[in-house]
Order: structure tokens, then sequence, then C-alpha cells
């Protein structure tokens, strides 16, 4: 990244980048035609109503109706329709695709942590495969951070104790900046990294580059085993506790008749807060595992929980999230821990 | 205030009518309180300056070489909260209009002058506790104090600093509960709603968001202590908090806030439009009601800082709507006093000027509004000097060139001194320039992805920081000039006239300096503000 020629935009690297610069131009021209207005009639009035002896006196104007709602009119038709385009935009950026390759990052002061799905894991870098839609599930270890690609046109803020997500499709490989963008405290300023933008190729050869020990999947498994879940959540059903199996994903009914969708932030509120939310009729004998399991273990038991999820996730079978019937926005950068997410496609690997 | 020193011929006024520290300190008059919030607050103003130029200095280049992290991150957090809680709340409302109101509804001074003496008291008293945080070593959460940061991982004098903030908190609802209840109490006879000047009724405006919204930032601080100092949880999760709950509260007030700072700054622009151009304000009841829209609308907008915290995309649209709407009436003000212009007689006064440049700063500033109210944009712009920048076009260029211009225009009659026009003029362009010239390059910076609250930043930013940088200085210039011809007038200036500029409120009814009881008899207003003597009627629309 040298000096280059003097650049008012960052490079467009991804499939929404256009349409965020597109809104942008038109928000300037808006501006530039309103304040030149509002700038060419101060100096022309200022000029040719000017004072010229003091006994010059002016034409009193009687306030027009008709002016008045002209003049707020126009600025309120004019605003919806900035309104509606931000907002569509928005709603394409909060929402991850389906067939989204999905990456967990986790913020802490002042490092970024990725792991990949394949077990490759990385500190303040990101390898992507170029084309493809890339979803994110953020969460931090401490203080709130900001996953923040500016040739990407995207953000979302990095919540303890909670997921969020971002998704993108780069369009350009390349280097590009990772920047925390929510003060975060002493070194805020040198909690950034880079994103590396590859051809598919590169890409798988890069994760077979990594000598990760196992897939995420894989790890969590282990560490199923190691923490000694797997004494009372058994796979038929027998032990102690709910079986996990064929669990991801799908509704689960729990004390006082709600019902709670077995999504990543309910998987993970269980393994810390396992007293928040209670099967319906099952003891609340299960002890926290907050300080035996690091964020990213938690990930990876999720991860683990998802490969012995329902195997029809591909397509009908999945609960498809829809923000109308559910009332929460699934899978988007907005996501409340509670909320369901996306879901997501075992079968690929 | 040192004026003139007594002649026989010296006629008395609420300068010369005591003496002593103790006349001052003591003082239940409204002028004379106003003039000790000027002092503080002028201080406060040059601290908070002082740390401007320390940043900017600092980000001349990429590396951080003047200071480090740790200092520049209390830098930014201590000129935040300076300039925001000490200068721009108190700036138009406890200075000007402290001194004015009860002059302008032609009243002998506010309903409750014990309690508006008590406000100065509290607000050097919040003032002192942020001062001593300061001194201690300050305070490095930025002015947001975002947690759980702030309540467990910041190392510095967070609980000193909000005790600060909270304290003078209660000066600005005291001093709110004193303009509503004046405004509605005290008018002189004839002074209806309508025939108040404009100026009081942004006034009125911002006194309500002072009574509504101050005692929710002090909620907020409060439990912020609290979690910080007992470890209860409220907004840390690790405690069993929420930490977005946080952001809510606070930008429930202190979204309202930036109306509390730029509301009164519109009052003295209608006012001074108004007079030099020596004609009513186009549309009167439009300014006036949409000053009381603003104050409403202003509170359901706060969710627009928080698009990208995790909070439904749903309530993301909800917001983004509403701010849209509440930018209509400053639209509407803005191409009200344009109109104001027209068939007028212009007087390019220093006043004059200010309130151009405010009208000018502000039209920026509110149209790069719309940009971060687009939440397809905010996503991109969000956290980054886009943001800086188009806060500080609102909170900068516009309270400031507000304040300016009201201490330009009512100089004369609150010290009885006219100040060096040239050197004022001059003053006024240049400020103006240099805002510019700080501030514009930072919405490329922020388009180009520079985050805000950066101590090292990427070469490739430089450009546009070295930018700002230059122009920061001519700004910081542009603002000692004020303070050395104002203080110069105080001595050596020609005496003011009790209306130097041929305007028509009752303030400029009395003498300049007024006296201690603002009236010799008590106004009788019989007709509307600005009744300035014009030709021929027109009819528009
Ligand atoms: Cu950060
Ligand atoms: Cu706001």
């Amino acid at each position: 990244m040298d000096s280059k020629s003097i650049t008012f935009f960052p490079e467009q690297a991804s499939s929404i980048a256009g349409t965020v610069d597109n809104l942008y131009l038109f928000l300037v021209l808006i501006s530039a035609f309103f304040s030149l207005l509002i700038a060419g009639l101060i100096i022309y009035f200022a000029v040719k109503y000017r004072r010229r002896s003091d006994a010059d006196m002016p034409v009193p104007a009687h306030g027009g109706l008709l002016l008045e709602i002209t003049w707020s009119v126009i600025p309120l038709g004019i605003s919806m329709v900035i309104f509606a385009w931000g907002a569509s935009i928005f709603f394409t950026e909060s929402r991850p695709p389906a067939d989204s390759m999905e990456i967990w990052v986790t913020g802490k002061q002042w490092m970024w942590k990725v792991q990949h799905m394949e077990g490759q894991r990385e500190i303040n870098e990101l390898h992507i495969p170029v084309g493809r839609n890339i979803k994110l599930t953020l969460t931090s270890e401490d203080v709130i951070h900001d996953f923040y690609v500016p040739e990407f046109r995207t953000k979302a803020d990095v919540v303890p104790g909670r997921y969020t997500t971002e998704w993108f499709r780069p369009t350009k490989t390349g280097k590009y900046h990772i920047f925390c963008a929510e003060y975060c405290g002493t070194k805020h300023s040198g909690m950034v990294g880079a994103v590396y933008v590859m051809q598919p190729a590169d890409y798988a050869m890069w994760l077979t580059n990594g000598g990760a020990q196992g897939s995420m999947s894989q790890r969590g498994e282990a560490l199923f085993q190691q923490l000694g879940c797997v004494t009372c959540h058994q796979a038929d059903g027998h032990g102690r506790c709910p079986t996990l199996v064929g669990l991801f994903g799908k509704p689960v009914e729990i004390q006082h008749g709600q019902v709670v969708n077995a999504d990543a932030s309910y998987i993970r509120e269980s393994i810390l807060y396992p007293q928040a939310k209670i099967v319906a009729g099952y003891e609340p004998i299960m002890p926290t595992f907050q300080g035996q399991v690091t964020e990213e273990g938690v990930q990876q038991l999720v991860e683990y929980v998802k490969s012995i999820g329902p195997k029809d996730t591909t397509g009908a079978g999945a609960p498809t999230p829809s923000p109308l019937t559910t009332g929460s926005q699934p899978g988007t950068a907005q996501q409340r821990a509670t909320n369901p997410t996306a879901i997501t496609v075992p079968g690929k690997r | 205030m040192i004026t003139a020193t007594p002649t026989q011929h010296e006629p008395k006024n609420y300068i010369n009518s005591d003496y002593g520290i103790k006349s001052w300190l003591l003082t239940q008059d409204h002028k004379r309180i106003a003039i000790l919030y000027l002092i503080v607050v002028t201080a406060f103003f040059f601290l908070g300056g002082l740390f401007a130029v320390l940043i900017r200095i600092e980000l001349a280049t990429p590396a951080g070489d003047l200071v480090d992290s740790n200092v520049y991150n209390k830098l930014f957090t201590m000129h935040g909260i300076i300039m925001v809680f000490f200068f721009l709340i108190p700036s138009i409302p406890a200075i000007l209009g402290n001194f004015l109101i009860p002059l302008m509804i032609g009243a002998k001074d506010l309903a409750f002058p014990k309690i508006n003496l008590l406000s100065w008291y509290i607000y050097v008293a919040g003032g002192v506790f942020t001062l001593y945080a300061l001194m201690r070593g300050g305070v490095d959460t930025g002015w947001t104090f975002y947690t759980p940061f702030s309540t467990s991982y910041s190392n510095s004098y967070v609980i000193a600093t909000g005790l600060g903030i909270f304290i003078n908190g209660f000066s600005a609802i005291l001093t709110g509960l004193n303009f509503i209840v004046t405004i509605h109490r005290m008018r002189a006879p004839g002074m209806t709603w309508f025939r108040l000047p404009l100026f009081v009724w942004a006034h009125y405006a911002t006194s309500m968001i002072q009574v509504l919204g101050t005692p929710v930032i002090a909620v907020t601080l409060l439990l912020l202590i609290l979690e910080r100092g007992l470890h209860i949880g409220i907004f840390d999760p690790a405690l069993g908090g929420d930490p977005v709950l946080y952001q809510h509260l606070f930008w429930f007030y202190s979204h309202p806030a930036v109306y509390i700072m730029i509301l009164p700054a519109m009052g003295v622009v209608s006012e001074i439009i108004s007079c030099f151009c020596k004609k009513a304000p186009f549309g009167y009841s439009f300014i006036a009601f949409s000053s009381i829209a603003i104050a409403v609308f202003g509170f359901l907008v706060w969710g627009h800082h928080l698009f990208v915290s995790s909070q439904s995309v749903y309530a993301g649209m909800v917001f983004s709507m509403l701010s849209y709407l509440v930018a209509i009436p400053s639209a509407i003000k803005v191409f009200n006093w344009t109109s104001t212009m027209y068939k007028a007689s212009v007087e390019m006064s220093t006043p004059m000027l200010y309130a151009i440049g405010f009208i000018g700063l502000f039209t920026i500033g509110g149209l790069t509004g719309l940009f971060v109210a687009a939440l397809g944009i905010d996503v991109h712009v969000t956290d980054t000097y886009f943001v800086v920048a188009h806060f500080h076009y609102i909170m900068v260029g516009g309270a400031i060139m507000g304040f300016l211009g009201g201490i330009h225009f009512w100089w004369p009659k609150i010290t009885g001194r006219m100040y060096a026009d040239t050197w004022s003029k001059l003053s006024a362009i240049i400020i103006f320039v240099g805002f510019n010239l700080t501030f514009f390059p930072q919405f490329i910076l922020g388009y180009l992805g520079m985050p805000r609250r950066y101590h090292v930043y990427p070469p490739e930013f430089q450009v546009f920081n070295v930018l700002s940088s230059a122009g920061a200085s001519i700004l910081g210039f542009g603002y000692l000039l004020p303070f050395c011809y104002l203080l110069y007038s105080l001595k050596f200036g020609p005496k003011a006239p009790a209306n130097p500029w041929g305007a028509v409120g009752l303030e400029w009814q009395t003498s300049s300096p007024p006296i201690s009881e603002n009236f010799e008899v008590t106004p009788v207003v019989t007709q509307d503000a600005y009744q300035y003597s014009t030709r021929e009627e027109v009819k528009v629309g």
C-alpha cells in the first residue's frame, strides 16, 4: 500500500461495494445541489439586496404556506428515496446467503483470531477465496470491537457474550485492510490486519499448508470427550441430559413452554450459562463451563453439535428462517443472542 | 469584567452597581451569572481546544510519535467530554440565554434567581470533579463511555469523570427548568407566545430536552459507576449484563443532546439574520414550531447510532426513517433563513458573517446527516472519520458559529463596548476557512475507511490528515483572535449605544449595559416581534 495517486474511494472488492458507492454518489450529487443552491441564493441576495444607505428599507414578504409546504415536501420525498435505497442495501448486507462459507472470528484486546472450518487458524489475517459468499460469525473475549473491511464496505460490531455475523462476497483478489472500528482501549489502532482474497485453487492450497490438526468439528468432538460432556449427553438419548444428535437448528421446548431455536448462540449459552434455558423435562443439573473452555473451544463444540445435527439440512428440511414469521433477524449482522441463525450446509465439507 | 472606571457621569448599570468579588460570586442577577458562566465556559473551551491541537499535531504523521497510545486516547476522550458537557451544552443557553431571556420577554430576572446561581455552582463543581480526574491521569474511554470497556477494562479515572458529568447534569436541568418557568410566567404585559423572539422559542425547546433528557444520562452514568465500583452486573456480559443496553441509554440522551447544542444556535441565527436584513424572519411560526418539532422528534432517533451494534435489522430501519423525518424541520429553517434575505436590506456586519457561516456549515453538516442516516452507507462510514466530520460540522461549525455570532451580536449590550470591526470580520472569515480545511478532508478520509480514535494509521491516509491538521492550525488561530480583540474592547473599545444595530427586540430598548433591574419601567408589548419599518407589503404564495 504505497502512497499512490490520491483517490476518494477505497477499492471496490466486494459484491456490494459498487451498490454502496452508487448511493453515496447519488447523495454527493444531492448534497452538492442543495449546498450550491443555498450558497448561491445567500450570495446573490447578499449582493443584490445589500444595504446601500441607512434609508434603505426592505420589502417585507409574508410567509407563504404554499412555499413552506413545497420546501418541506420535496426534501421529505428525496429523503424517503434515500431511506428506501439505504435500507435495501442494508437488508442485503444483513442476510448471509444460505450457501455461505462459514468462518469464525474472535476479537480480543488487541488481535483477531480466525478459525476456518477445516481447522486452519490464523491471527490478524483472513484468507478467503474470491467469488464465494463468506459468512463470519464474530464474538469477543473482552470488550466490544468491530470487524471492518473498507474495501468490502461492511463492518459489524463484535460483542462479548453474543454472536454477530457479517457476510460479503469478495470480487477481486488482493490484500485488504482489517480495521477494528469500535474503540477498544490502548491499542485500538493496532488491532488491524489483512484480508487476503485468493483464487479458489490458491485458497485450497493454502488450506492444506496450515498443518491444522483436524477440522473444527473434530476438535469439538475431542473437547466433548475431554470435558466429559459425553457422559450426560449420550447419543442414544438415555443419559441424564438431552441428546445432541439431530439437535442443531431445530426448535427446542424449554421451561414454561417456551420454544427456542437450537442455533449457535443457544449452544454457546447452554455451555457457559446452562441455567439460562432448561430443556423441558430435564433437571437443571448441568454445571457451567466458564473458565474451562475458551471462546474458540465453544466455537469448536458448536461445530461438533452442528456436525451431528439433522442430516437433511440442505434444502426443504432445514428450518428456513424467515424474518416475518420468526419476528427476528436470522443470520444477520444484527443478530441477538437468542435469535436463530441462518441455515448451514454441513454437506459441503 | 473590568470595564471603564466609573465617573460622575457614568450611569448605573448591572456591572458597576456593586463592586468586589463577593458581589459577583453571590449575585442573583441573571446578567452577572451569565458573565460568570462566560468566564468558566471560555476557559473550558480553550482547554478542550488545546487537546484538539495536540490530537491534530499527532495525526499529522501516520506513526504515533508525539504521545503514546494511552495518552492519545486520553486526549480525545478529554477533548470530547470537555467540549460536549462543559462547553457546547452550557455555552449559548447558560451565557446568552441567561443574559437575554429576561430582557427579551421584558422581565426583571429569571423566575428563580437563587437556583440560577446554584446552577452555576453545580456546573463549577462538576467541572472541578472532571478536572480532578484529568489531573490524576485522565480517562481513556472516549466521551461515550462504552461498556464493558468503561466498567471492567479501562484503567483510568472513569468514576471521577462520570461523577463530574453526573453533577454537571443537574446544572443543565435546573437552568432548563428556570427557563421554562420564566418563559411561561414572567412575560411582560402584551408579550404573547407568538410575539416571542425566535431565540426564546429555541431556548424553550432546548430547555424541554434538558429537563427531560438529562436525567437519563444521569441515571445511565450512575449505573455505570455502580457496575464499575461495586461489580453489579448491568452492562458487562461477564457479570450477566448487556453491553448494548448501555448504548441505548447513552444515546437516548446523547442524540437529543446534539439539539441542546444546535437549537440555541439556531435561535441566535434567527435574531441576527432578522436584524441585519431589517425585516421579520420569513415564516416566523414555521421556524418556531420546527424548534419544537426537533425537540420532540429528537428523542425518537437514538437507535441510528446502533446500526452495526447488533441491534435488530427492523429497529435499524425504523430509526433510519425517523432520522430522515427529524431532518425536515432543520431544512425548513434553512430555507426560511435564506428567504428572509430576499428583498431585504442586508448589512454584512460581523454577526451576519457568523450567521451566514452557520448556515453554510450547518447545511453541509445536515446534508451529510442524510449519508449517515442511510443504513447501507452508515454500515461503511460509521465509526470512521466521516462521522467525526459530520458531527463537527453540526456541533463546531453550527454551534460555535452560532455562539460566536451571538457573542458578537450582543457584546455591545452585555459589556457596553464596541469591538474592532475589521478584526472581527477577518476572524469570522479565518474561522470559516480554517474550519472547512480542518473537517472537509475528514469526510474523504472516512469514506476511504480511516476509523476514528486511531492513534496510528496506514500511510495512505496521510495526505488528508495533513490537510486537516493544517486547517486546524488556521482554525485555532481564528478562535484566538476574538478572545484578544474582545478583551481589548472591554477597556479600549468605544462605548456602545443602547441599540447599535438598529434592532427592534426589547433587549435593545434598555441601556447598554442594562441596569440591574433590566428596565426602568416594565415594558408593555403592543406588537409582534421584528416590526421593522418597511416599504409596501408584498404577498408571496
Ligand atoms: Cu478497537
Ligand atoms: Cu444521533
